[in-house]
């Protein structure tokens, strides 16, 4: 079950809120290893569990069942404060009565730090979020993003294994965002300490996460790498929730080792990667900007039809293209030479062109 | 007068931008003293009247059979400090009685304070941490003692604490004592009957900052590694400071002044200020000096409200 980098191993985490009639399962066995020094990213939609996977970590919440270990020791029944694990809240949780210094004092003070440590690493911590001349400010003097510092530098200052931060950035407008984004990214390039990362906001994964776990009705779908989430989404769930996606629903007439030939109800046949042997009715997945427009009359293309629609959103076009199988299949291209009512031809390429799971 | 379209300069546009907002300063300023004129009304009446009224009498001469004779004497003022020589009138002698009258009443006002704040204190705490809907029901009982008279109340205390009373009857048939425990008419007592009758003071003002309090800023604390106590300590008592002094205000000020609690349990042998000042106006006949210790009494709680005041300003502007 252990691997060798795994810092904290989640196994079969159950969290059940309330009893009898209003119990309710917000983790239904959460399974995940989260390495060392990686930025993990658990993104779902509102009220899928991210926040009570984290307050498990974190040990705010008791699991129901399983275990969180964190270096193959157990922690999952530990308290807060013995756990070498430090949180950056939603809304930052600052100390209102202490000073910027003070809040990231806090930790260290009650780790019974020697006060000269205490002084220096404040110093360090005030420096890495870029607060220095702020130290004696009272929190409430600041401002959303000089708070969101504070909090971090607050649960960076006692050097836990592993941070965790609940959509720390949510509250910013969108430019101190994209700020917050490459500063959080640094910090925790400098630090070298894990994070794990809870937002919904899919853009937002994938840029920053080395790993994301995308997660829906309490439990988590797929976790893999921004691409391989993204190119090769497990689940439609999970295809569906980042970005947009063309689907496609077709019987597999021949299955390989990691392609399949699936037959559409038009009669065409498309094949497709799949990554494991397959059977019966699926549905198949491409990101419109995978769909390559041709010429309808060119002889090796998959699919045909009319243009539907033409959306323009400045970096390019979408293209609606209506096949005959229900819903448009969409086209994503930077200067597409067509007109509504066209006719064209699909071009979907095998390794663009993945099975889902379910 | 609106600022139109047409204006030339700018000069002019300003001009007329200023007295419009001249006009509605004053607008607000009247009604502001509308609103406030029943209030301001009633204070004067029944508060700023008899204080005047107070402040003349505590400096006239005594009536024989009570009230005041009109003629000028800062006699009141001096008899708290000092006796008069029965022979000679300028010898003045210093008695420390009234003093240590007002010593005591400090102390146990002060104590009831402290008594009510280390019982208050975890009672509010648990009442702001039930869930939302059971809640009022706990104020609720925190208030229900209002609906009795004080003194029938106080006067249940005296039935429950005396040598016959609950709690001896319950010490001796346990056998842990033989005879009975002489509570009633001490500084137990009263204070006792202090903490009984002001704990609500304390309890609303407390659980009412508790109830402000954002528990995850405990939630904060826990995770950056602070035990239950020093969470307590460091975040959970500061951020309710506030509630705490204003509980503390509204017990320690009633409680140096307490009228029935030490009449009735202190027996009136343990004089407090109250009890003192209303002896002046009854069987002691010197409405002079019951007015110079009332206003004594009133200018020790405004200081002391005025040092209170500084430093928790001082401390919520510096941290
Ligand atoms: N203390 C609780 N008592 C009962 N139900 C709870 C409690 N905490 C969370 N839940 C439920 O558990 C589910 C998951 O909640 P959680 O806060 O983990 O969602 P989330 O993924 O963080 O959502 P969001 O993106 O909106 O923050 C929700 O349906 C929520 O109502
Ligand atoms: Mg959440």
């Amino acid at each position: 079950m252990s691997s060798d980098d795994g810092l904290i191993e989640i196994v079969n985490v159950t969290k059940a809120f309330g009893t009898g009639e209003r119990r309710f399962l917000a983790l239904g066995g959460v399974n995940a290893t989260i390495r060392k020094g990686e930025f993990f990213t658990l993104l779902g939609p509102s009220g899928c569990g991210k926040t009570t996977l984290l307050r498990l970590i974190a040990g705010f919440e008791l699991p129901t069942s399983g275990e969180i270990l964190l270096d193959g020791q157990e922690i999952g029944h530990l308290p807060p404060y013995r756990r070498p694990v430090n949180t950056v809240f939603q809304n930052y949780a600052l100390f209102p009565h202490m000073t910027v210094a003070e809040n990231i004092s806090f930790g260290l003070e009650m780790l019974n730090k020697p006060k000269a440590e205490i002084a220096s690493t404040v110093e360090r911590m005030l420096a890495l979020v870029k607060m220095s001349e702020l130290a004696g400010r009272r929190t409430d003097q600041l401002s959303g993003g000089q708070q969101q510092r504070v909090a971090l530098a607050r649960a960076l200052a006692p050097q836990p294994k592993v941070l965790l931060l609940d959509e720390p950035l949510s509250a910013l407008d969108l430019k101190l965002r994209k700020e917050m984004q490459v500063e959080l990214k640094r910090i925790q390039h400098e630090t070298g300490i894990t994070f794990i990362f809870v937002t919904h906001d899919q853009e937002e994964a994938l840029t920053m996460s080395d790993r994301i776990a995308v997660m829906a009705k309490g439990n988590i779908l797929q976790i893999g790498s921004p691409s391989e989430i993204y190119n090769a989404p497990a689940a439609r769930f999970v295809a569906d929730f980042i970005g947009d996606i063309n689907f496609i629903e077709g019987q597999v007439v021949v299955a390989g080792e990691k392609t399949a030939q699936i037959r559409l109800p038009g009669g065409q046949v498309l094949t497709a990667r799949a990554s494991r042997p397959v059977e019966g009715p699926v549905t198949l997945a491409i990101r419109p900007e995978k769909v390559g427009l041709r010429h309808a009359d060119d002889d090796d293309v998959p699919l045909s039809g009319t243009v539907t629609n033409l959306v323009y959103f400045g970096s390019g076009t979408n293209v609606h293209v209506d096949v005959g199988l229900g819903a448009d299949i969409v086209a994503r291209a930077t200067a597409p030479k067509v007109a509504l009512g066209d006719r064209v031809g699909l071009d979907l390429h095998v390794t663009d062109l993945s099975v889902l799971a379910e | 007068m609106s600022v139109r379209q047409e204006i030339a300069t700018p000069a002019e546009a300003d001009a007329a931008l200023r007295a419009a907002i001249r006009q509605r300063e004053r607008e607000a300023f009247r009604n502001r003293w509308l609103l406030l004129a029943p209030a301001v009304g009633l204070i004067g009446c029944v508060g700023l009247l008899p204080l005047a009224l107070t402040m003349i009498y505590s400096f006239l001469e005594p009536g024989t059979y009570g009230g005041v004779t009109w003629s000028f004497s800062t006699g009141a003022y001096e008899q708290f400090l000092f006796d008069r020589d029965l022979f000679d009138e300028t010898i003045l002698t210093f008695n420390p009685s009234y003093v240590i009258i007002f010593a005591r009443s400090i102390f146990l006002a002060l104590v009831a304070t402290v008594g009510t704040l280390i019982v208050g204190y975890p009672t509010a705490y648990f009442i702001a941490t039930r869930p939302r809907e059971s809640r009022n029901l706990w104020l609720f009982l925190i208030t229900l003692p209002f609906w009795t008279n004080l003194l029938i109340r106080t006067y249940a205390m005296l039935l429950i604490i005396r040598d016959e009373g609950l709690v001896n009857a319950l010490l001796m048939g346990v056998g842990v004592v033989n005879q009975p425990v002489g509570i009633l008419y001490t500084d137990f007592a009263v204070f006792l009957g202090l903490i009984y009758s002001f704990l609500p003071f304390m309890v609303l003002p407390v659980y009412a900052s508790l109830e402000k309090l954002d528990f995850r800023l405990v939630e904060a604390a826990y995770d950056l590694y602070a035990t239950r106590w020093r969470v307590l300590r460091r975040v959970v008592i500061p951020a309710t400071r506030p509630g705490i002094i204003a509980g503390c205000i509204l017990v320690f000020i009633p409680g140096l002044g307490a009228y029935i609690t030490p009449e009735l349990l202190g027996g009136g042998k343990k004089l407090m200020i109250g009890n003192m000042i209303a002896l002046q106006f009854g069987t002691a006949r010197n409405w002079p000096f019951g007015s110079a210790a009332a206003l004594i009494l009133m200018a020790m709680v405004v200081l002391m409200l005025f040092v209170v005041m500084r430093r928790s300003g001082r401390q919520m502007s510096h941290g």
